[in-house]
């Protein structure tokens, strides 16, 4: 308030904000918020695009909605309504409604294009934001509950695909409604009933499909809503994760003021992500349910498959052989073939991923924050945990288009069928090996560059006439980048028994607890440090490359070519 | 054997009745089994003629000099009728060039004249389903709606629910019907080749069969894809891609534009 | 040498923080290891530089956003210039022109303000400061005060009856909302009913979806038929029965039949009828294969083998298929001798378990 404002908007800005402020402190909001510092890298905006794919499709669903009948009563389509493939047949309102919001609303076939297409992008969007969050360590404390948040929130997403996929009442959401109902049969003793709880009855009932648009519209996404509140709510509490950099430390944050920087280029990603949203609503057909016709439970299409982040569980159903359905005394059919691939295995997958956060940090010990980004290289473990997991997932994915790859690639199905069979035992065992020894070998590449710095293909002869190729040394920076993290190490649990030689209480636990530090902590790469760089410069000593590799446990042969250097205490 | 037969046996119309129901039969296998006749009084002596020549040039090395078949090699063709004979060699499935989970389609190796003569000379082998007429396979006359539903019921599983194909079990597959003729989607159904069943007459009527035919003929009507590339028109799969590298390679590149920092 | 241990759950020390346990945000602050280098010196852009080169930026940036409102403007237009005048072509065109429209505006708007943002706002990078989440030592114990004071207040740790009293109010409340709700989410609950289909003894079979009655002529080798029963179409719950009914019939060569043990008369010379509901999750197990006679569910491709009971030979199911048992009627066509004699489709904990009160 230097001196009064002069020109009319000037005069209408100062009294908004004399309105807002006197009323609920708009000022202190401002002066808190509108400096705030994000950090700069694309892989922070995954999350944005989760966030405005979200908002895509709040806007173009409430457009769907106004058309949209939710009803299981049949009706005949109208004789001189498109298109011609469906005239006088007999189907539901829902469905009916679904063709006529497409063919006989303007835009209206273009918002069901972008509100799919939407679908799937936020899904796509937020495994990759998990991936991000996962393979950088941001979900370290203090941002565990986020990731549990984050996670919950994929789980809504995943639902709220599910429920809006099977609205229009088509063939093949039909039989995905089908199969849902199959696997619900399929839980031992209470099964039927949850059949009939969901079905109201016998499937398929008159009552699914309002049912689905309750959720679909109201539940799911006003649990999402409120989610991704807490979730932005955390990230500004918190504070944004970094990458690390020279000035970049675990106590600060470096990057450019909300307002007017972020708010340029996160609002305007929200444009973009519309923008190519809308696009490809306009360009690429998606779902065109006119294709499947009406539900009827007789007829079944050819690549019946459900959306793609849904395509794992079809993919463990297609692989899991039939002979594990068994009765049990008395009479009860336990059927593993369905409670396998439709709850045991989707379980683990998604208990080890919601788990991991707190895992990793019981192996660890470390309670401090983390607010530094790892490179996933540094952490080979874990990024081989989320490769494997990772590739558990594509594979059964890729199992789910088992007849799209045999068609497209003139294979049998019976043989591709068996290769995801034992792909999918042993993929991701040899994903998790392969990609920890690229990541140790990666770091050990690091070591090399900061002992001795760039190859410049530059030979130089001494007078003694010895050759040489000069090495160009790393700048301060650069080096920092790679030298600036804290390996974990396995956790010190000291001896069995205390000073006066009386055995430890616990301490069997305390051994379980050190033998899971050691999976992930054993196998590391130390970084270089001063004195080492310093003993390189003097000895050119290409033994200091090798040199600070744990060696815990000697005794595993793939460890043999890690020795050398200074040892752990043990 | 059977109450309903065991009881009229019983009875004192026992042998009219059966007797009747003996015609029926027979004129329900004929009405079915019968050639339409239109395509077979089109040939004449000559194109017969021909037709025995190209077959015993062509053909025979696998079928036999008479047609008559070779055991474990190929079928016998006495009696499979002119559709059959049409439809595996326009398109391109006969001559079958080397041995396959089954015959692929191809680039046909005969002229539709001489296509017409094999079929001709095979068709007076024995009587069998005859290539339709014009007006059998003209869509303009069917009713694409009820081939919509007939389609669904009987085709989809296979064929995919607008005809894109799909995968049967052990390496074989549905073909896609995109570029198939009305001729040769109408012979398909009458002579089920391969790992495809007979749709007789009585299970889908001549003209169901021409209804399905104008429901496929609709898919390739102008601007049958209303919202755009039809991205093959196999689902899910397909879209779960284009999400993935279209979507997400676009936003990506976007969002590296965006933390790039500017020159 | 402590950098190269981990954390000791003896001492609680962690091994590389050194002096600076319990300072939560000390994380790569090691005495051995290097010094962080410090933020690098800023670099200016062209448009910092020269005035020309901002007013170029600024040119630039108007433009996309001038074709974002020329985009808009198509979009709009799109909307009147095509009706909905049931032709295919005007549904491309208008979602085609309208979606372009929209698309390229929003994309626009975008574009513009990221470039605006990345060549003319500031891009010296700025530093804020972190703090540790956890509250200071006096805030914890202030609160811990506060909560225990309240507790005191409120007296209920002094007054268990009152504890026992709202547990246990709290815990009933729900149950009159929940119960209700959980309660009439099933229907009728006769879980049952799934056990049995539409069929009954001389039911004729009919061909899906028109209903023609079939004859056993008709079903000639090589064909398959999709059936339903006679009636279904103008029964009350058409899909619930349908989804139960289906049946696929087929005539094989009775030599090529292994007729199942018990089952000698449930076919009619050669003609079998299957439930077409897979035994697997219950998608429409439709696929038949004329040649080797499988049957295969487009869904999960489980096969089933026809000329053998319909058994499973690949994939996910377990069960064969359940048989219809047929014959001919009076008149000719083919009817049911029966309902199916087991439940059909996917299984269920206690398909096998009899129906109390009924000789199933």
């Amino acid at each position: 308030m230097a001196s009064a404002p002069t020109t009319p908007a000037a005069k209408l800005a100062a009294g908004t904000g004399d309105f807002f402020d006197t009323r609920i402190g708009a000022g202190k909001l401002v002066k808190e918020f509108a400096r705030k510092v994000f950090p700069d890298h694309w892989s922070f905006m995954l999350g944005e695009i989760a966030l405005y794919s979200f908002i895509v499709l709040l806007l173009t669903g409430t457009f769907l909605a106004v058309f949209f009948v939710p009803s299981m009563t049949e009706v005949h389509y109208p004789e001189d309504a498109l298109p011609v493939t469906m005239r006088g047949v007999e189907m539901s309102e829902a469905f009916a409604s679904t063709l006529h919001l497409s063919f006989h609303v303007r835009g209206g076939l273009l918002m069901r294009q972008i509100h799919h297409w939407a679908a799937l992008l936020f899904m796509a969007s937020i495994v990759t934001h998990m991936m991000r969050i996962f393979f950088t360590g941001a979900f370290r404390k203090p941002r565990e509950l986020n990731w549990v948040v984050g996670f919950t929130l994929m789980i809504l997403g995943l639902l709220a695909g599910f429920t809006g996929y099977s609205l229009p009442d088509d063939v093949l959401s039909g039989n995905g409604l089908r199969i849902a109902d199959g696997v619900a049969k399929g839980i031992p003793i209470i099964g039927s009933y949850v059949s009939f709880l969901l079905f109201g009855g016998e499937f398929p009932g008159t009552v699914i499909i309002p049912r689905l648009f309750t959720a679909h519209i109201l539940l799911v996404p006003g649990l999402i809503l409120a989610l991704v509140a807490v979730h932005l709510i955390l990230v500004v509490v918190h504070k944004h994760t970094q990458y690390p950099g020279p000035g970049r430390t675990n106590r600060n944050v470096v990057g450019y003021p909300l307002f007017p920087v972020y708010m340029a280029k996160a609002g305007g990603f929200f444009f973009v992500v519309f923008g190519v949203l809308a696009i490809m609503g306009a360009t690429l057909s998606i779902n065109s349910i006119w294709n499947y016709g009406p539900y009827d439970p007789s007829p079944v299409s050819a690549g019946a498959q459900p959306d793609w982040y849904m395509l794992f569980l079809e993919g463990a159903l297609r692989l899991m052989p039939g002979q594990t359905e068994f009765v049990t005394w008395g009479g009860y059919t336990v059927s593993l073939n369905i409670l396998v691939p439709g709850v045991v295995v989707p379980g683990i997958l998604f208990t080890s991923l919601a788990v991991y956060p707190f895992l990793e940090q019981w192996a660890s010990g470390d309670k401090r924050e983390h607010h530094l980004l790892d490179r996933p290289r540094n952490v080979p473990t874990r990024t081989g945990v989320g490769v494997a997991i990772l590739t558990a997932f594509i594979i059964l994915a890729l199992a789910g288009s088992n007849d799209i790859i045999a068609t497209h690639f003139h294979l049998s199905i019976n043989e591709i069928t068996w290769v995801f069979r034992v792909l999918f035992l042993v993929g991701p065992f040899i994903a998790f090996m392969v990609t920890k020894r690229m990541c140790l070998a990666l770091q050990r590449r690091d070591r090399e560059l900061v002992l001795h710095g760039y190859e410049t293909g530059r030979v130089v002869r001494f007078a003694s006439g010895e050759y040489i190729e000069v090495h160009q040394p790393l700048t301060d920076a650069e080096r920092w980048v790679l030298v600036q993290h804290e390996p974990a190490r396995p956790l010190e649990i000291g001896s069995a028994e205390n000073e006066r030689g009386v055995a430890r209480p616990g301490y069997k636990k305390l051994q379980r607890r050190q033998k899971v530090s050691n999976f992930f902590f054993a196998d590391r790469v130390e970084p270089v440090t001063p004195a080492e760089l310093a003993h390189a410069h003097d000895s050119h000593g290409a033994s200091a490359v090798e040199g600070a590799d744990d060696h815990a446990s000697l005794a595993r042969p793939e460890r043999e070519s890690l020795e050398a250097g200074s040892g752990a205490q043990h | 054997m059977v109450k309903a037969l065991a009881g009229a046996r019983r009875s004192r119309f026992a042998p009219v009745l059966l007797m009747l129901l003996a015609l029926l039969a027979v004129g329900g296998v004929y009405a079915i089994a019968a050639p339409t006749p239109a395509a077979a009084d089109t040939s004449s002596p000559d194109q017969i003629a021909e037709g025995q020549k190209l077959f015993q040039a062509n053909c025979a090395s696998c079928h036999g000099m008479s047609a008559e078949g070779r055991d474990g090699i190929a079928p016998s063709l006495i009696g499979v009728g002119s559709a059959a004979v049409h439809f595996q060699v326009s398109t391109g499935r006969m001559p079958m060039a080397a041995s396959a989970p089954q015959a692929p389609a191809k680039p046909p190796q005969f002229t539709a004249a001489q296509t017409k003569a094999l079929a001709a000379w095979v068709a007076t082998l024995g009587p069998g389903p005859s290539s339709p007429t014009a007006e059998q396979v003209d869509a303009s006359l069917g009713d694409a709606a009820n081939g919509m539903l007939v389609f669904r019921t009987n085709c989809a599983m296979c064929h995919n629910a607008i005809g894109a194909g799909g995968a049967l079990s052990q390496g074989k597959f549905a073909p896609s019907l995109f570029h198939t003729t009305p001729q040769q989607i109408y012979e398909a159904m009458l002579t089920g080749p391969q790992s495809m069943p007979v749709f007789n007459d009585a299970n889908i009527t001549p003209e169901a069969k021409r209804d399905v035919i104008a429901f496929l003929m609709e898919q390739r009507a102008d601007n049958a894809s209303p919202g755009g590339a039809n991205l093959g028109a196999i689902g899910p799969v397909s879209e779960g891609m284009w999400v993935w590298i279209v979507g997400m390679g676009a936003l990506i590149a976007a969002a590296v534009w965006i933390g790039a920092k500017s020159s | 040498m402590s950098s190269t241990t981990g954390k000791d759950l003896t001492t609680g020390e962690h091994g590389t923080a050194g002096s600076l346990v319990n300072d939560p945000l000390a994380v790569g602050e090691s005495a051995e290891a290097f010094e962080n280098p410090g933020l690098p010196e800023h670099r200016h852009r062209l448009s910092d530089a020269s005035p020309a080169g901002a007013k170029k930026v600024e040119r630039q940036v108007a433009l996309i956003f001038g074709l974002s409102m020329l985009a808009s403007i198509v979009g709009v237009w799109g909307y009147f210039a095509f009706p909905m005048d049931a032709t295919l072509g005007n549904v491309r065109y208008s979602t085609l022109s309208i979606g372009l429209g929209l698309g390229l505006g929003m994309l626009g708007i975008g574009v513009a303000a990221i470039h605006w943002a990345k060549a003319l706002m500031s891009d010296v990078e700025q530093v804020d400061e972190r703090h540790a989440q956890r509250s200071d030592d006096q805030t914890r114990t202030d609160a811990v005060q506060l909560l225990k004071d309240g507790a005191q207040d409120s007296q209920i740790g002094r007054r268990p009856l009152l504890k026992g009293a709202l547990v246990g109010a709290v815990a009933l409340a729900p149950l009159a909302f929940v119960v209700p709700l959980v309660g009439n989410l099933g229907g009728t609950w006769n879980v049952n009913a799934m056990r049995h289909t539409m069929w009954r003894q001389g039911t004729r079979l009919a061909r899906d979806p028109d209903g023609a009655l079939i004859r056993p002529e008709q079903v000639t080798i090589g064909s398959v038929w999709h059936v339903i029963p006679d009636g279904l179409n103008e029964s009350e719950h058409m899909l619930e029965e349908k989804a139960k009914a289906i049946v696929l019939l087929v005539r094989l060569d009775p030599s090529e039949l292994k007729v199942q043990p018990g089952r000698e008369d449930w076919s009619w010379q050669g003609i079998v009828a299957y439930s077409k509901v897979c035994t697997h999750v219950g998608c429409p197990v439709a696929l038949y294969e004329q040649q080797t006679h499988h049957l295969l569910c487009p869904c999960h491709q489980s096969t089933f083998d026809i000329t053998d009971g319909a058994k499973v030979v690949f994939g996910p199911a377990k069960r064969a298929l359940p048989q219809l048992p047929i014959t001919v009627d009076d008149e000719g066509y083919l009817v049911a001798q029966s309902d199916f004699h087991e439940a059909v489709g996917p299984s269920t904990w206690e398909r096998q378990r009899p129906i109390r009160g009924e000789d199933y």
